[in-house]
């Protein structure tokens, strides 16, 4: 068994043989509907992604409008927009965004001419594409976990099934690229920090979404034959909800980090020390998977009054019984994500003489992990049941605060990777904005529903948070329209390693090609490309000495 | 740009063999997942009702334990093609997978007879949606798994004597055992 895929030739070649403007488009088409490409994978789960947020934000834009006070919708309809809500956030917008960048990044850094199982891959995304259309069409007919029409209930609980077998097999195609087709010499110390991220969240992914297909399943038995065992609806986010809560999505954020992790080093080029603190920082995050499937999402954790005082052992145990879940399913991530903060931090310190290399990846992967630590702390906070928190919307803003962070983190990796992807080299200066009010709205679209957790909703609350709904759109139509004129305005070429990149996918022509390296290049450490330039990481006087 | 010529072979790495470790631990994941909802409605009814079974429900036990001795057939075979696959003996290899899938169509039958006499239809209450949901789905894995057992046959009759992949379709019948083994427990013995 090897690691190339033979098709991707075959449809280089299919695409030039028409003569015709008519047979180029169909062709190019069919490469695209076809294509088991990863980069053509990724590309089509990122624009489905990017999609799917824009219509998340029209979601939540509604829903900011009827909190507001300033529209008046239905109790019935504002069930089924709040079911768009969750399911456009973690299955619209988190997991497509993720795992895209993932499927079309990681066998590049790793050295592989194709993703491991590349047709299980493309299956994957058509799959997770067609449960989201189906799930769409549950909800604009009374479907949904509230829905009304029993037909539309069961297509959407399908439809969520189909989106988690997607999700799954790719996974599976992730993590296995990772553990097999690494290139000569690189072993899995020296597998680049992203491509090690992807792996926590594949192998995260293989263990949630299972359960997730085996609930629904007994969730969609039940519910079109008696009701009896899960009460029909009603039993939907009681025993599934957790896929929608912010400790899940905390799992499906640890790319993020992976990100940041993979620009740090750049920012003065130096090689990571102790890279296996970083991996276990990963790794800690990755934690997070035990906390959504145990499906805990409240803890008795002694805090108010009496309760903080301690009596006898009795006393004792009883609290750690308490305190040692809340701990092990919400501090040891948000650990793991201190970590990877602190290790970056490390390599922030400036080196005298030398200009600072300010990459997509740090820049948007420092306040992207930024605002996802901001929804953790919030997670750890709404499982604390003596703060009372339960049964607002903070957890709502949690929950943005984490997706919001990893779209802030994707778009930085779009931006990163883009030479690769589309053959372009997006300017940091014009891209440096765009993160600063991918911030703004994040902030804005969260923080007033934390406030609002600890005090009442307010219309003032509602009317922050839409605003930071329009932003959020504005910032990623302002990316797209970025992408879309560089690209027009590209001359079909940009350099192959504009950042001065320490990973294998530099190594490589910019846009990739088809099979990603003429030949399997041989890794000698963690930084290979390092090991290649002579005077990497000295300054301007070092290098004149020389 | 135009495509690349094909570089070096890359070194085998297992692909397969990991893959299907991988889709193997989500099946244990699934089937976990459903067991652990299963004790956790059990004890619900249990302490609601004061019953879980269908009244009227007569569970064959002889063809579920039947079932269970089959499967110490069925990892005995993949393991036997295997074996076969890595002396490139055809002749063993192809008899070893007819026979696997051969008993595992029979631990099938022996599913869809405890289905038509245990006299519980699928809207029969809370037992039987999620006996149904739970079985239904092992059934699955079941064709699943004759499936690899066909398609690994066709291939070693093909010429392609890899026993990689004859090595994952073993996994794979033995992660199923287990899994038999853990409803078998849960299911039929506990009830």
């Amino acid at each position: 068994m090897t690691t190339i895929d033979p098709t991707a030739e075959v449809i280089a070649s299919s695409v030039e043989a028409g003569d015709s403007a008519l047979d180029r488009l169909l062709a190019a088409v069919a490469d695209w509907l076809t294509s088991t490409d990863h980069k053509k994978i990724g590309r089509l789960f990122l624009g489905g992604g990017l999609l799917g947020l824009l219509a998340t934000v029209a979601v939540n834009v509604v829903i900011g409008v009827e909190r507001s006070g300033i529209g008046n919708i239905d109790d019935g309809a504002i069930a089924q927009i709040l079911d768009a809500q969750r399911v456009g956030l973690v299955f619209g917008t988190l997991l497509p965004l993720a795992i895209g960048l993932c499927i079309a990044v990681v066998p590049l850094q790793l050295g592989a001419r194709s993703i491991a199982f590349p047709r299980m891959a493309a299956a994957g995304f058509w799959m997770w594409a067609g449960g989201l259309i189906f799930s769409i069409i549950a909800l604009v007919n009374n479907g949904g976990g509230l829905g009304g029409d029993p037909d539309m209930v069961d297509l959407f609980l399908g439809a969520h099934g189909l989106m988690a077998v997607g999700l799954a097999a790719t996974a599976v195609s992730i993590a296995t690229s990772v553990l097999t087709t690494r290139a000569p010499g690189m072993t899995m110390r020296r597998v680049p920090f992203f491509s090690m991220s992807a792996l926590i969240l594949g192998l995260g992914l293989i263990l949630v979404m299972p359960v997730l297909l085996g609930t629904l399943t007994y969730l969609f038995v039940d519910h079109r034959n008696g009701r009896e065992a899960f009460g029909g609806n009603t039993g939907l986010y009681e025993w599934a909800g957790w896929i929608f809560s912010p400790g899940a999505a905390v799992l499906f954020a640890i790319p993020v980090a992976g990100l940041l992790a993979e620009g740090a080093p750049l920012l003065w080029k130096q090689r990571t020390p102790a890279r296996g603190v970083v991996f276990a920082g990963f790794a800690l995050m990755g934690v997070a998977a035990l906390g959504s499937v145990t499906q805990v999402a409240v803890h008795n954790v002694p805090w108010a009054g009496s309760d903080l005082y301690l009596g006898g052992s009795d006393d004792v145990r009883e609290k750690l019984y308490d305190v040692v879940p809340w701990a092990l399913f919400n501090l040891l991530p948000l650990l793991g994500l201190t970590i990877v903060l602190l290790m970056t931090l490390l390599l922030a310190k400036p080196v005298k003489g030398a200009r600072p290399n300010v990459t997509p990846a740090l820049a948007f992967g420092f306040l992207g992990l930024g605002m996802v630590m901001v929804g953790m702390i919030g997670t750890a906070l709404f499982a604390i049941d003596d703060l009372g928190l339960q049964g607002t919307v903070f957890d709502e803003g949690a929950s943005i605060y984490v997706v919001y962070g990893t779209v802030l983190a994707a778009l930085g990796g779009m931006a990163h990777w883009a030479p690769k992807l589309w053959g372009v080299t997006l300017q940091v200066a014009k891209l440096l904005p765009l993160a600063g009010l991918g911030v703004l709205a994040t902030v804005l679209a969260s923080l007033p529903s934390y406030v609002a957790g600890f005090d009442e909703p307010r219309d003032i609350y509602a009317i922050l948070v839409l605003v930071g709904h329009i932003l959020m759109a504005l910032t990623v139509l302002g990316f797209i329209g970025l992408l879309i004129t560089s690209v027009m305005s590209s001359d079909g070429g940009a350099e192959a390693d504009p950042y001065d990149g320490q990973t294998l996918e530099w190594a490589t022509a910019s846009p990739a090609p088809a099979n990603n390296f003429v030949d399997t290049p041989t890794v000698m450490s963690a930084e290979p490309l390092v090991d290649s330039k002579s005077n990497y990481g000295q300054t301007d006087s070092e290098k004149g000495e020389s | 740009m135009q495509a690349l010529t094909a570089g070096p072979v890359a070194a085998p790495r297992r692909q397969i063999i990991v893959g299907t470790t991988l889709a193997v631990v989500a099946m244990f994941m699934m089937v976990g997942g459903m067991l652990a909802v299963w004790s956790e409605q059990r004890t619900n009814f249990v302490e609601r009702d004061g019953n879980w079974l269908p009244s009227g429900a007569v569970i064959p036990e002889v063809a579920a334990n039947v079932a269970l001795i089959a499967f110490i057939a069925i990892c005995t075979f993949a393991q036997w093609a295997v074996w076969a696959a890595k002396r490139s003996d055809r002749g063993h290899g192809v008899f070893a997978l007819s026979a696997t899938a051969l008993v595992a169509i029979m631990v099938i039958n022996a599913q869809a007879f405890i289905y038509s006499e245990m006299g519980v239809g699928i809207s029969d209450g809370a037992y039987a949606t999620m006996f149904y949901a739970l079985t239904g789905l092992f059934m699955a894995l079941m064709i699943i798994g004759v499936i690899f057992s066909v398609v690994a046959a066709f291939r070693f009759v093909g010429g392609r004597s890899d026993n990689e992949i004859l090595a994952a379709h073993a996994i794979y019948w033995y992660a199923m055992s287990i899994i038999y083994t853990a409803i078998w427990f849960v299911v039929y013995v506990t009830k």
